[in-house]
């Protein structure tokens, strides 16, 4: 038995969009050829880039395929660092790697200067502080770029007041975990660009998009074909992107149920945990909020001993994130939060979709006690050392 | 039994963790990050703190078909390993970091959080062989010679190696590594490693330089007398007779080797090959790997002195919390802080840290 409970790293592939991906990469023909299949591929691409642009509240235009949700970030904020030739970057401290990585590659390599919008102890960016630094600094900003949704915490940002705050400069959002789970419209939020990617809602795995405003022109980061917009080249994806259309479209039509009863086995999560570990802290907060993200911390306990233990039960968790030789880190989600080392390594993500049900929540909570009893044996001993 | 295998992503660990899990045992991958910056203890594929390394070992778990962690053991291995190496250097002793980690963090950092998670035991792919008997388990030799590594194993106690597991200890490497390749393990043409881990080039001496300092001073004579400049008293070892650049020759024209390092004075201390003769060793700390030998009673057994020396045939006692050997030919060459350990025949009796000798 296994129950997976790492909806926020990767959630099953939807069966329609898998039928479509099948379907459509049986079909031969570059969507860039001029012949008819090309002709015909194009189509079939153009109809999802439409799907897709309905269904995020953009223009077809507005939609930039890529090949990951990594590369659009990276796409949009080198794109308008050098674009603009401004070389101020503005950003929150807890964002992913995919964002903040390129961030601080452009410091370290490009001569760009960095503010981190700090995150407050519950979860939410300080807007009092870009306030701030917007009056302060407006005319250098190249883009402000805050996540929709913090993959960690689950918390849902204020990327309205943002928009508003940021006036002329432009804001990059990171969607990818809000886009078909929580209400995202591109055009009503009026951010400049987002990234959406289709794994995190049941599509297939390389390929994502970055909705960039029309008019904007973007440098991009690779150089070919111009396929996508003049802005990103490369071989249409069609069986991803159309695959990617179909799992956005049933993402959307099934939204509001699916919120509801993820919300509703979060809360028993929730509910159950505190019961059988009296004292586990409760980092994310309750709204707004994404409906399955988790994050606690387990006093005395240590993340990837969580995680093994959890692992040998057969429940899929994640804890913050690992380097590049898979040692676990700290996370830095929790520490921009103001939450003390030893509680940012004793957490563990548990990320609940739409394919859990309330057993597997009621056999986890069940697993916990001897889960939590075992890793703190083993943190115990590694202090007495 | 449930037994976590530590996995270096070298091909002796694979296989041992693949013969313990082909035994039945319900077995879990573990790859120790010893480096807070793996890129910063070793560049090449050698050692066991790579980011190649921990795939390595990731991929043998996964051919293999258990599961696989990696565990940061850098802030102990920093402070019980590498700040302890350098601690024992810089007091004038030669000390064997392999043995440390054996000591501080295989079998007891790692061991404890096993047993603390619910494991029974650790297995990992050293050479060595665990007899049961009816003092608990005992450690010989393994049967491969050029292989055995019961020398830097033999810090384990009794209670240690009831829960230690080494399944390559009746295998030849180069069986080893055949049988790796049947299993479809990559790694089986791996290069062995040899040198200390943690520094990076393999050039002992310059990283203890510019770890401690290289500053110059006086080399003498037992007399005392100037007979030259080092270029930092770290760097030497006991025994050592080449790089040495001395001034002053001796008046018979023998050649000379380092005595003793005296590091509050920064000094070194030579003399001619008989001075370096060892006949009697003092050993502290001591750890019994099976019954203890009655005090005061004196054995006859082999006294070795480094992790692949020639066992020395001797006579060992225990006194108090020493162990004393009488070697029967002398020794050339031993500095204190280098372990001493003990065998009866093939069986290892115990270890000790050198901290006189005669």
């Amino acid at each position: 038995m296994t129950i997976y409970l790492d909806h926020a790293a990767t959630t099953p592939i939807n069966i329609a969009a898998l039928d479509a991906f099948n379907e459509q990469i049986k079909k031969i023909g570059n969507a860039s050829s001029v012949h008819n299949q090309g002709r015909a591929v194009r189509k079939d691409v153009e109809d999802a880039r439409h799907k897709i642009s309905e269904l995020v509240g953009a223009m077809p235009s507005e939609i930039i395929f890529t090949a990951s949700g990594t590369e659009a970030n990276n796409l949009a904020i080198k794109g308008f660092f050098w674009q603009s030739g401004k070389r101020l970057l503005v950003t929150s401290a807890f964002e992913h790697h995919a964002v903040l990585d390129p961030i601080e590659w452009l410091k370290e390599n490009q001569g760009a200067e960095v503010i981190y919008i700090p995150v407050k102890h519950d979860g939410f960016i300080d807007l009092d502080f870009l306030k701030d630094v917007v009056a302060k600094r407006r005319e250098e900003i190249a883009v402000i770029s805050i996540m929709h949704s913090n993959n960690e915490l689950g918390s849902i940002q204020p990327i309205a007041e943002v928009v508003q705050i940021a006036g002329a400069i432009p804001v990059h959002t990171d969607a990818v975990q809000s886009f078909g789970k929580v209400p995202f419209n591109f055009e009503e939020l009026g951010v400049s660009a987002a990234t959406l990617s289709a794994h995190k809602i049941g599509g297939p795995l390389g390929v994502a998009a970055l909705v960039l405003k029309h008019g904007i022109d973007l440098a991009p980061l690779l150089h070919g074909g111009g396929q996508e917009r003049e802005i990103r080249s490369g071989t249409i994806n069609a069986p991803g992107i159309v695959a990617f259309a179909k799992a956005a479209e049933v993402a959307i039509a099934t939204r509001e149920r699916n919120f509801k009863a993820i919300r509703e086995l979060r809360d028993q999560l929730i509910t159950g945990l505190k019961q059988v570990v009296p004292d586990v802290i409760i980092n994310s907060p309750a709204d707004p909020a994404l409906p399955g993200v988790v994050n606690i911390s387990i006093p005395g306990t240590e993340s990837d001993a969580l995680l093994l233990l959890l692992d040998s039960e057969g429940v899929s968790a994640s804890a913050g994130s690992a380097c590049s030789a898979g040692v676990p880190r700290p996370s830095h989600v929790l520490i921009a939060m103001g939450i003390a080392e030893e509680l940012a390594d004793a957490s563990l993500r548990i990320s609940i979709g739409a394919s859990n049900t309330s057993e597997e929540i009621k056999k986890v909570i069940s697993l916990m006690p001897s889960v939590v009893e075992r890793a703190r044996n083993a943190f115990a001993v590694g202090k007495l050392s | 039994m449930k037994l976590i295998a530590a996995m270096s992503g070298g091909v002796d660990s694979a296989v041992a963790a693949a013969r313990a899990h082909e035994a039945g045992h319900d077995v879990t991958g573990v790859h120790l990050a010893l480096s807070m910056n793996p890129q910063k203890y070793r560049s090449g594929a050698r050692g066991c703190c790579t980011i190649e390394d921990s795939h390595d070992a990731r991929r043998a778990a996964d051919v293999i078909g258990i599961p696989f962690y990696i565990w940061d053991m850098a802030e102990d291995f920093h402070k019980d390993v590498v700040e302890n190496f350098l601690s024992e250097y810089s007091a004038g002793r030669t000390p064997n970091p392999c043995l440390r980690c054996n000591e501080k963090i295989k079998f007891a950092a790692v061991l404890d959080r096993a047993i603390g998670l619910g494991f029974d035991g650790v297995v990992t792919g050293h050479y060595a062989q665990l007899r049961e008997s009816s003092d608990g388990k005992l450690m010989y030799r393994a049967v491969d010679p050029a292989k055995d590594q019961s020398y830097v194993l033999a810090v384990l106690n009794k209670d240690q190696l009831a829960k230690s597991f080494f399944p390559l200890g009746d295998t030849k490497k180069d069986d080893v590594r055949v049988e790796a390749k049947k299993r479809g393990l990559y790694v089986a043409n791996k290069p062995d490693s040899h040198d200390i881990c943690f520094v990076p080039s393999g050039d002992n001496a310059g990283w203890l330089r510019e770890k401690l300092g290289s500053e110059t001073g006086p080399i003498v004579d037992e007399s005392g007398a100037k007979v030259g400049e080092h270029k930092g008293a770290y760097t030497y070892t006991v025994g050592q007779r080449r790089g040495l650049g001395l001034s002053v020759p001796t008046a018979t024209g023998e050649p000379r080797y380092v005595l003793k390092i005296e590091p509050k004075s920064n000094t070194v201390v030579v003399g001619v090959k008989s001075d370096l003769a060892v006949k009697k060793i003092v050993g502290e700390k001591p750890i019994w790997c099976g019954p203890i030998p009655k005090e005061d009673t004196k054995f006859t057994g082999f006294a070795q002195v480094r992790a692949h020396g020639a066992p020395l045939p001797c006579t060992y006692w225990q006194s108090g919390s020493q162990i004393q050997v009488e070697l029967n030919e002398p020794l050339f060459g031993l500095a204190t802080g280098q372990g001493l350990v003990i065998y009866d025949g093939d069986r290892v009796v115990g270890s000790a840290t050198v901290c006189a000798t005669e």
